[in-house]
């Protein structure tokens, strides 16, 4: 990135601003210059269709009103979520989202079983049935959430990054958004503070259309999100969230930036094809658009890819199909099965101290 | 004992906290390079350097949500609010995230946190200025409140609340930070939360007050004993966890309770003080409580008015006689 302007300390005649960002072309990767094996694509391609097909049961299953509450699906972003866990050191690195937070937490190795049995609330839910959809969270891979309020995560992210180099641990925090967050003031604080402290954090902005139902060009003055990073005095860039390999590629660099504490603005263009959460039936956009979006399918490209390139057969890819949906299909088996918490529960982790004094006058003595 | 200024006994906690702890931070406006707005932590930026006391921009949701990803990453913050009415810029922060992260994340993440700085009214600053936040933040589960009346609490209190491994919201008062005390120079002096001070033992009634208005107990049980009477005052000194053992004890002793509060009164500590009398102590009442508290109006600005918005010794004196029946 290049900058030049008005710094403040004089009174320039002309301030004049220039600003160039990285950009992915939309022409085909080829893994193996990206330092990818053939298995790790194929695992990547796993993973996606992991996803994938753990929402579509966990939608099936909030037909069946086994989940409840707010179920936001992140089908048609498997990209992003893929790509990002495999340019990081998963359990060192750290990561922190809003509430589209499945994708995430399978990506990061977080079982299906546990992330099933937090939708319906049971025991042995990744949070124990305290946070449901909206906040998984797992401390062994470095994952700090599934964060409910648009855009409050985002100076969470920068104490994770603050904390990174302050032990000089030598971890990156990755921070997710949507682009509906960037109209919060937590955005503009958190990238001030992370520009000011030179803080080993990405800020990656999934730009997926819409803020619920909100178009971005109805929502913001600028929909160049990437361009905020110049207030900020940070470099950006800009990648294709349908391509994991550019997803990937985009990643790997701004964490190598993150790791010599350079913040950065990762804009990644994606979509969602499902509504925002299961009660939204998407009115907002046509058919039309939908549909040509479908055809970027993230899971049908890499699929193309991989067949095209002969790293693995149909009848291969077909067979990872069955074995996903089977790790899936258990995990309804054991989400149904695992008991739901015991009442006593709910005063479990309020605070640190089991028997905290304020909760036994809640009752008479 | 050392005589020290509030401000010099909360100082003095900070700095054996972070002598004690490298993972203990502050961090706030004006913490660093001017020594603190109220002085609170001159010379820190010296003790211990920039890694350690560190200047924000006026970012307050910014640094307190900082604080919290910061504590979830293994460090223990001190965020100073400039005041506490500032900290609803942050209110985001504090409810939704530094409360509520432990239990959502079912006992994954801890969010060992300090949040602090002056609270409530300071004189004629007019409305946005005078804010008593306690009742608002002790209303949430999963945070701690903690509102000292002297030096000596200060101290004491404010070093368990940063060994404390939930997050607590400590208050001061700008009035009271140039107020003197006898402080223990105990080499590792702790006062756990949750647990009163009686600060004076009585018979006829208990007197129920917390930071300012502690004093203002005081001044009214020196009238009273000056008219005949032998008043119990009971400083909390926690407002969440609340002691209400020893509220209750001692309402069983007097039967009668005066509560003073300088937050506006509906929905306030005094509220809930007096819920919980009356459902563990009812028998015991002789006397409905009364309360006194600021009026149920924004501070306003004008002298008199202030004067007359904020809790006075006549009224609790006046309140106290009223529930002895004394009229």
């Amino acid at each position: 990135m290049d900058t030049t302007q008005a710094n403040g300390r004089g009174n320039p005649e002309r301030a004049s601003i220039s600003f160039s960002v990285d950009t992915f072309a939309r022409e085909e990767h080829d893994h193996q210059e990206l330092g990818l094996s053939d298995s790790q694509v194929l695992d990547m391609y796993r993973n996606m269709l992991l996803q994938r097909r753990f929402e579509e049961r966990a939608a099936q299953m909030y037909g069946k009103q086994k989940i409840s509450g707010f179920l936001h699906l992140y089908i048609g972003q498997e990209a992003v979520s893929t790509g990002a866990a495999n340019a990081i050191r998963v359990g060192r690195d750290s990561v922190i989202t809003a509430y589209r937070d499945h994708g995430l937490g399978l990506a990061l190795g977080m079982s299906a079983d546990e992330c099933m049995a937090e939708l319906f609330g049971k025991q042995h839910g990744c949070s124990r049935g305290k946070g449901g959809s909206m906040h998984y969270f797992s401390k062994e891979l470095g994952f700090y959430g599934g964060h409910g309020i648009v855009g409050a995560h985002i100076p969470v992210a920068t104490g994770i990054a603050f904390a990174h180099k302050y032990k000089e641990d030598d971890g990156v925090a990755l921070c997710f958004f949507g682009d509906g967050a960037v109209g919060q003031g937590s955005f503009h604080e958190a990238l001030n503070l992370a520009g000011l402290y030179k803080l080993p954090v990405v800020f990656i902005i999934e730009n997926n259309q819409y803020a619920m139902g909100t178009a971005i060009h109805r929502a913001f003055a600028e929909t160049d999100f990437f361009k905020h990073a110049v207030g900020y005095n940070m470099p950006a860039a800009v990648a294709d969230g349908m391509d994991v390999f550019d997803v990937y590629n985009a990643i790997t660099k701004q964490v190598s930036l993150a790791r010599s504490f350079q913040p950065s603005i990762l804009e990644i263009r994606t979509y969602r094809y499902r509504g925002h959460s299961m009660s939204d039936p998407g009115n907002y956009r046509t058919k039309e658009e939908l549909d040509s979006r479908k055809n970027d399918d993230p899971i049908i490209r890499l699929k193309a890819y991989i067949i095209g390139r002969g790293i693995g057969t149909n009848e291969m890819l077909d067979a990872f199909d069955e074995e996903v949906k089977s790790i899936v299909l258990r995990s309804v088996e054991f989400a149904d099965n695992d008991p739901f918490p015991e009442l006593d529960e709910i005063y479990d982790n309020v605070y640190t101290q089991k028997d905290y004094p304020f909760l036994s006058w809640q009752t008479p003595r | 004992m050392a005589n020290l200024q509030l401000r010099e006994a909360i100082r003095a906690a900070m700095v054996e906290e972070m002598e004690r702890d490298e993972r203990i931070f502050l961090i706030g406006e004006e913490v660093a390079e001017y020594n603190g707005a109220y002085k609170v932590s001159e010379g820190m930026l010296d003790q211990f350097g920039a890694k350690r006391v560190i200047d924000t921009p006026i970012s307050e949701n910014g640094f307190a949500g900082l604080g919290v990803g910061a504590a979830m990453n293994g460090l223990r913050p001190i965020v100073e609010f400039m005041t506490f009415n500032f900290s609803f810029v942050a209110i985001d922060q504090i409810i939704n995230n530094a409360a509520k992260i432990r239990y959502m994340s079912g006992g994954q993440f801890g969010v060992p946190i300090v949040f602090r700085g002056p609270n409530g009214a300071a004189g004629q600053l007019a409305a946005t200025h005078n804010t008593s936040t306690e009742s608002i933040y002790a209303t949430i589960p999963g945070l701690k409140v903690v509102a000292p009346s002297n030096p000596d609490d200060a101290k004491g209190l404010l070093k368990s609340a940063i060994r404390d491994d939930d997050p607590v919201v400590f208050l001061e008062s700008e009035v009271m930070y140039g107020m003197r005390g006898e402080v223990s120079d105990e080499a590792d002096y702790i006062i756990p939360l949750g647990k009163a001070r009686i600060a004076r033992q009585g018979k006829d009634v208990t007197i129920v007050a917390h930071s300012k208005s502690y004093h203002l107990a005081m001044k009214a049980a020196d009238a009273l004993v000056e008219q005949g009477f032998d008043p119990e005052v009971i400083d909390p000194r926690t407002i969440r966890p609340l002691d209400m053992d020893s509220i209750v004890e001692s309402i069983r002793k007097t039967n009668r309770c005066v509560i003073i509060d300088e937050s506006n009164p509906f929905a306030s500590i005094s509220s809930e003080i007096a819920f919980q009398i009356q459902q563990h102590a009812f028998d015991h009442l002789d006397a409905p409580i009364i309360r006194i508290t600021a009026k149920d109006t924004p501070a306003p600005y004008a002298k008199n008015l202030m004067e007359f918005y904020m809790p006075q010794v006549s009224d609790a004196v006046e309140a106290c006689r009223q529930v002895m029946y004394a009229n």
